[in-house]
């Protein structure tokens, strides 16, 4: 009897469904991904209130500041507290005063602190910067859709 | 002329391997960095440090009073408006706000009454969210009534 060889076929999957898929989820985080996290703090937990709606123009010269459960500030990713508070501010006002476009009326602090934390750290970072002669403060909070 | 061994006709193979590779690299990169985001928004104050002559402003002109009181764990103990005591509830804090602004409320204008927060130092800041909430304004289904635009903080009460 003859026997034939045959040599074995190798079993191909087809991978386009999954390449596809990929690619659509790909493309999914790509879109959501958000690059300008950069203000957020995972020391902070914002409180959420129903009247605020996000801003729809960028403010002309922000300071964000934030302010941890246990009172700890932070900006720009350095500690602070309220007596070292105002080096920080010193420091963004010669930014600001670099600028000839930008007045000091044109700077905000944009406060972002804790729901937890006493509301005495939050007025002492506002006096901080009252005596700066800083006059706009944003509190900001979560947007709480009810 | 002879061919000798006729081969099958072979398709070309494209290695996927290290674009899946590389593809798989991308989207595990993706979902440990996704991160839903919050919308989040600002209540404005305007606050310029107290002048030595604001003193002299007359009645009219004298802010609405809010004091918030906290117990030593930092909850809220109880509201005041204007010395009147409305307990812990906020809801009792609008209705009184709507009162006292009465039908100036509208889309946002800028003008109106001022109020002045006096919180006690330890008083958790969640509650001083909710108390402006009370007084800024209402949700009217997809409207937006404002009701006290301008607030201002009394100086901390350093324990």
């Amino acid at each position: 009897m003859r026997v034939t060889s045959k040599k074995p076929e190798l079993v191909e999957a087809d991978l386009t469904p999954m390449i596809d898929m990929v690619f659509q989820l790909i493309a999914f985080f790509m879109v959501l991904i958000n690059f300008a996290q950069t203000e957020a703090n995972d020391n902070v937990q914002l409180p959420s209130s129903v009247l605020v709606k996000p801003p729809e123009a960028p403010l002309d010269f922000p300071i964000v500041v934030h302010v941890g459960a246990d009172g700890r500030i932070f900006v720009g990713g350095d500690t602070y507290t309220a007596e070292t508070l105002g080096i920080r501010f010193r420091s963004e006002l010669a930014v600001l005063s670099a600028r000839s476009d930008l007045e000091i009326s044109d700077a905000t602090v944009i406060i972002r602190a804790h729901r937890d934390c006493a509301v005495g750290e939050v007025q002492e970072v506002i006096r901080v910067a009252q005596d700066l002669k800083l006059v706009n403060f944003a509190l900001r909070v979560k947007e709480d859709l009810q | 002329m002879k061919f000798r061994g006729k081969h099958a006709e072979e398709r070309p193979q494209l290695q996927m391997t290290s674009m899946i590779d590389v593809v798989f690299l991308l989207l595990i990169f993706f979902i440990l960095t996704f991160k839903i985001v919050e919308l989040e928004g600002d209540f404005s104050i305007r606050m310029p440090i107290a002048d030595a002559s604001a003193g002299s402003m007359d009645d009219t002109e004298l802010p609405i009073k809010l004091r918030l009181r906290a117990s030593e764990s930092g909850r809220l103990s109880s509201i005041l408006l204007n010395d009147n005591d409305l307990g812990t509830d906020f809801g009792r804090l609008h209705a009184m706000i709507l009162a006292l602004v009465g039908n100036t409320g509208g889309p946002s204008t800028g003008e109106g009454p001022e109020l002045e927060i006096d919180t006690d130092y330890n008083l958790r800041y969640e509650h001083v969210v909710d108390a402006i909430t009370a007084v800024s304004g209402e949700k009217v289904g997809d409207r937006q009534v404002s009701l006290i635009e301008k607030l201002k903080f009394a100086p901390p009460r350093k324990p």
